[in-house]
């Protein structure tokens, strides 16, 4: 992996990293000396608790790019804290919900969306799991039907009869005592 | 025989895809913007803020737009190629300046060199936005229309300039702007 990727990574996720090397901690530390000092001035507004209400709400729906694993909501890498405010200014100026995710679609791709759109290209992800379990059933039907087919009753002859019968009495019998 | 077979095969297939899957760098997510007008953005430039550089200002020409920053450890590395493709005159390479304190890029340029014809500061990284970046350096090759045909996530590598950046740039330039 590219040592990139590390550079800047979140800042309140080093307990998370601290499996990775000391290198990579390393350069973490320093992205994020280096990074405090260049945070985007937030507004002076007071923060609108409908804006961040649908803010958080969008924000759990897309990945951040730089710490995959994290929603924009949870990240706390610089990029995500850019695009939290770009969405929070978008928000304010009235763009609808679709228009802020093509807003970000049209830069960042279909990967930033954890809901992946319905389309060709994406319909074995979608439907692929379902013609699985489909096929399984198919499968488990048909050798459970097959099972049952290869099993033939067989009537039980005097012999097994007169001794099912003397299991049973000296059965009865221990219970009894 | 086919009882055994059958199993074999679905985990032939299975070892495949996660072999692909193993082999793949899940931080190169394709960008949209390939084949797509590059953003346009009009900033100051690092070495002389009262002047701007606007991207429209390239149209009719080839260039590279590499975006780089000080505290940016990969770009670095990279420097030293840069420094070289420029000296090579293949294709001018401009600069975004990438969330960074101009004394510090201006610092770092003065210790390691400047490829770059000329650098724009975008200081609070939104025409980073608009460009899709997430993670410096990265580099975008845009033709003679404005129009981003290649876009290299990372430092670029010889490998990288031999295969794609400059046979691309030499078919563009071959072409002379039309299609």
């Amino acid at each position: 992996m590219f040592i990139w990727s590390a550079v800047t990574c979140h800042r309140f996720g080093l307990r998370q990293l601290a499996a990775a090397s000391t290198v990579s901690l390393l350069i973490c530390s320093a992205a994020i000396v280096a990074s405090a000092q260049l945070r985007r001035p937030v507004s002076d507004d007071p923060p609108d608790p409908a804006v961040e209400q649908r803010l958080t709400k969008l924000s759990q729906e897309l990945r951040c790019l730089v710490c995959q694993n994290e929603t924009l909501a949870d990240s706390r890498a610089d990029l995500a804290e850019d695009l939290r405010e770009e969405i929070r200014i978008q928000i304010r100026a009235g763009k609808s919900d679709q228009e802020i995710i093509s807003f970000l679609t049209q830069r960042y791709g279909d990967f930033i969306l954890y809901r992946p759109p319905v389309r060709p290209k994406t319909y074995l992800l979608w439907f692929g799991p379902f013609v699985l379990l489909l096929a399984g059933l198919a499968i488990l039907f048909r050798y459970v039907k097959r099972r049952r087919d290869m099993i033939e009753e067989k009537p039980l002859s005097n012999a097994d009869r007169a001794q099912v019968e003397k299991l049973l009495s000296s059965a009865s019998r221990k219970e009894t005592a | 025989m086919t009882r055994y077979l059958i199993p074999l095969v679905i985990f032939g297939v299975l070892v495949v895809f996660l072999a692909i899957g193993l082999g793949r760098d899940p931080h190169e997510v394709p960008s949209p913007l390939i084949n797509k007008p590059a953003p346009p953005f009009k900033l100051a430039q690092l070495k002389d803020p009262s002047k701007t550089f606007s991207a429209e200002e390239m149209r009719g020409r080839v260039w590279l737009l590499n975006v780089w920053a000080s505290w940016c450890i990969s770009c670095r590395d990279e420097h030293p190629l840069l420094l070289e493709y420029a000296r090579s005159g293949a294709v001018p390479i401009y600069g975004l300046n990438y969330k960074d304190k101009p004394e510090d890029a201006l610092a770092w340029l003065g210790e390691l060199g400047d490829p770059y014809v000329l650098s724009v500061s975008d200081l609070d990284g939104r025409i980073g936005i608009d460009y899709g970046v997430y993670g410096a350096p990265e580099t975008y090759l845009i033709d003679q229309q404005g129009v981003i045909r290649f876009k290299q996530i990372g430092p670029v590598t010889p490998d990288v300039w031999t295969k794609s950046i400059l046979p691309q740039v030499q078919e563009l330039n071959r072409q002379g702007g039309y299609r």
